[in-house]
C-alpha cells in the first residue's frame, strides 16, 4: 500500500496498534470445532482468523504416493478469496504452495509417521481473515488440530514471527509492519526441546539482530505454547465435567 | 479417527423405516426446518460478510468489491459473480482443487436466485461509475466450513446476508482527467428486498424440507426454489435422478412460500445490525 518504507511505525516507543515492542496481539484458540473432521482448531490471532481440519491417519489416494514404511503428511494452506485487501483468485498461488510445504516439513518432525505405513494425514488450513503472521498462526493451529485428532505426537509445534521496525526488533508483526517494516522473520519451534522447525526471513538484519530475534521469538513461543496446552486441556476438562454430571444423575 | 463414513443401503433403509413411522432422524416434522443463526459482518478484510449456522452446517460468505469494465451488452450495469468452495475442511469426502460439478451447480443456483430476483439492482445509478467504461464488480465467495446437509439453502442465506451487509466506496470523478477516485467514505450497497432458497428432498416416496446430512446422502431427488420477499418465485432447480409429480411440486411451492417469509425476515434483521458493527464468530 504505502511506498514509503520509512513510514512512522513507532510512536513514543509504542507500535501503531498501541502495543509494546515485545507484546503479542490477543490470541485465542479452540479445538474440536468442526463436526465432520477428525481433529480441528479455530484460532484467532489479532485480526487473523484461521480454521484447520485434520483427517487421518487414513488410506492414501492416489496409491503411488504411499510410503511403505511410514505415513505421509499433506498440508494445504489456503487464503480465502476475501481474506486480503484485493480479492484473491480461488486458485492457489506460489506463496500458498510454498507455505504448505514448509508447514508440512515442520509437522513431519513432531509426528510418529512410522506407526502408520502407507497412510496419510491430511491437514487443511483456511485463512478466513488475514492480518500478518498467518504462516505461524496456521502452523500453531495445525499442531493443535493434529493433537485434537488424537494422532501420536512428540510435542506441539508453535510459531511466532518477529521482525524489524525502525531499527528495533519487534515481536508478532502486524500486516502493516510486515509490509512497511524493514524485515520479517517467522520462527517455529518445539518449545519443550527448543528444536527450530521453521525459520525464514526477508529484509535486512545483522547477526546480532537475528540472535536477539530468536531469543524474543522463543519467549513469545513459550507464551503461545501455554495457550495451546490450555486449549487442549479445555476440551478434556469439559468432557470430564459432563462425565461428573452424568455420574451425579445416576 | 473416523474419516470416511461408508453409507449405503443400510442407512437409506433405516431412514425409510423411520419415515414410514412418520419420523425423521432428528425428530423434526417433515416440513420443519432446523435452527438458523446469522452472524453478520465477521471478516475485517471483506466489504461484506456473514456466517450462517444452519443445524450442523456452517457456511461463511464474503463479498469483495472492485471497479472494472462492464460487459459490452450491459454497459450501464454492475457485475456480480458467485463462487462456492466445497472446502475439504468441511467433509472427509470433499477434495481440494478447482470447483467440481457439485460446487458449480450450487454456486449457479445461488447466483440465479440473487440475479433473477434483482434484489441487488445492477441497473441502479450507484452501480455504474462511467457508463460503458467503469462499473462496480461484486465477487460473492462462499466457503462451506462444516457439512451438515442442505448446503444450497445455507449458502444462499449466507450470500444474501453478506450482500445485505456490504458497503461500497463513494466515488468522485476527477473532472480534468475523467479518472475516478475511490473515497474512503462508504455507502451501503443498493438493495431492494431479499431472496432465500428452500430445498426439499425425496427419500422413497416421502418429501422432506431442509435435509440433514444423512437425508442428503439418502435422497433420490432434490428440488430447490428461490423465493423473494415479495413472494415471487425467482429460481428453481430440480436435481438428482429421482422424479417429482406435478402435485408434489405444487405442494412444495405452497409450503415453501410460507417458509420463505420467515427466512426473508431474518435477513432484514441481520442487515447492518447495530449500525454495521463487526461481530465475532465461534464454533
Amino acid at each position: 500500500m504505502s511506498e514509503n518504507k520509512n513510514a512512522t511505525l513507532l510512536e513514543n516507543g509504542l507500535r501503531l496498534d498501541g502495543r509494546d515492542l515485545h507484546e503479542l496481539r490477543p490470541i485465542s484458540m479452540k479445538t474440536g470445532v468442526l463436526d465432520r473432521a477428525d481433529g480441528s482448531c479455530y484460532l484467532k490471532w489479532g485480526n487473523n482468523k484461521i480454521l484447520c481440519a485434520v483427517y487421518g491417519p487414513r488410506e492414501l489416494h492416489p496409491k503411488h504416493l504411499a510410503q511403505p514404511d511410514r505415513a505421509i503428511v499433506r498440508v494445504e494452506y489456503r487464503l480465502a478469496t476475501f481474506s486480503v485487501n484485493e480479492r484473491k483468485s480461488p486458485a492457489p498461488r506460489r506463496r500458498e504452495y510454498e507455505l504448505s510445504k514448509i508447514i508440512t516439513e515442520s509437522l513431519n518432525h513432531i509426528l510418529f509417521l512410522e506407526k502408520f505405513p502407507n497412510g496419510t494425514i491430511d491437514v487443511f488450513i483456511t485463512v478466513l481473515d488475514a492480518d500478518g503472521g498467518t504462516r505461524c498462526a496456521a502452523l500453531t493451529a495445525a499442531s493443535l488440530g493434529l493433537a485434537d485428532a488424537g494422532i501420536p505426537m512428540k510435542g506441539l509445534v508453535t510459531g511466532c514471527a518477529v521482525g524489524k521496525v525502525e531499527d528495533k526488533i519487534v515481536v508478532d508483526l502486524s500486516d502493516v509492519e510486515d509490509k512497511d517494516g524493514q524485515g520479517d522473520m517467522p520462527v517455529a519451534m518445539v518449545y519443550n526441546t527448543g528444536e527450530i522447525t521453521l525459520l525464514q526471513c526477508d529484509g535486512k538484519f545483522t547477526a546480532e539482530e537475528i540472535t536477539e530475534g530468536l531469543k524474543l521469538a522463543k519467549e513469545a513461543i513459550g507464551k503461545i505454547y501455554q495457550m495451546q496446552r490450555r486449549a487442549l486441556l479445555a476440551k478434556y476438562s469439559q468432557i470430564a465435567e459432563s462425565y461428573d454430571e452424568d455420574e451425579e444423575e445416576e | 479417527m473416523r474419516s470416511e463414513e461408508i453409507v449405503g443401503s443400510l442407512e437409506r433403509r433405516y431412514l425409510t423405516d423411520l419415515l414410514q413411522k412418520g419420523k425423521r432422524i432428528d425428530n423434526r416434522g417433515f416440513f420443519e426446518g432446523r435452527s438458523i443463526q446469522i452472524i453478520p459482518n465477521v471478516i475485517h478484510k471483506a466489504e461484506g460478510s456473514a456466517m450462517v449456522k444452519w443445524g450442523n452446517t456452517v457456511v461463511v460468505a464474503g463479498v469483495k468489491t472492485s471497479v472494472g469494465p462492464p460487459f459490452p451488452d450491459t454497459p450501464n450495469q454492475g457485475v456480480i459473480t458467485v463462487n462456492l468452495e466445497l472446502s475439504p475442511i468441511s467433509s472427509p469426502t470433499f477434495e481440494s482443487g478447482p470447483p467440481g460439478p457439485d460446487a458449480i451447480e450450487m454456486a449457479r443456483v445461488v447466483d440465479r436466485g440473487i440475479r433473477e430476483s434483482h434484489v441487488i439492482p445492477m441497473m441502479h445509478p450507484q452501480m455504474c461509475i462511467i457508463p460503458g467504461k467503469l462499473v462496480w464488480i461484486l465477487f460473492v465467495d462462499i466457503y462451506i466450513l462444516d457439512d451438515g446437509g442442505n448446503l444450497i439453502d445455507a449458502s444462499a442465506l449466507a450470500a444474501m446476508a453478506a450482500l445485505a451487509n456490504t458497503r461500497i466506496n463513494k466515488v468522485k470523478i476527477n473532472e480534468e482527467t475523467e479518472e475516478p477516485i475511490l473515497l474512503e467514505e462508504m455507502d451501503p450497497l443498493p438493495r431492494e428486498g431479499s431472496v432465500v432458497s428452500l430445498t426439499y428432498v425425496k427419500i422413497d416416496d416421502f418429501i422432506l424440507y431442509d435435509p440433514s446430512l444423512a437425508e442428503d446422502r439418502a435422497k433420490i431427488a432434490r428440488f430447490s426454489v428461490g423465493i423473494a420477499d415479495d413472494g415471487m418465485i425467482c429460481s428453481m432447480q430440480k436435481g438428482e435422478s429421482g422424479v417429482f409429480s406435478e402435485e408434489e411440486i405444487i405442494t412444495i411451492l405452497e409450503k415453501a412460500t410460507s417458509r420463505a417469509k420467515e427466512l426473508n425476515k431474518i435477513i432484514d434483521e441481520s442487515s447492518f445490525l447495530n449500525e454495521g458493527e463487526m461481530f465475532q464468530f465461534d464454533f
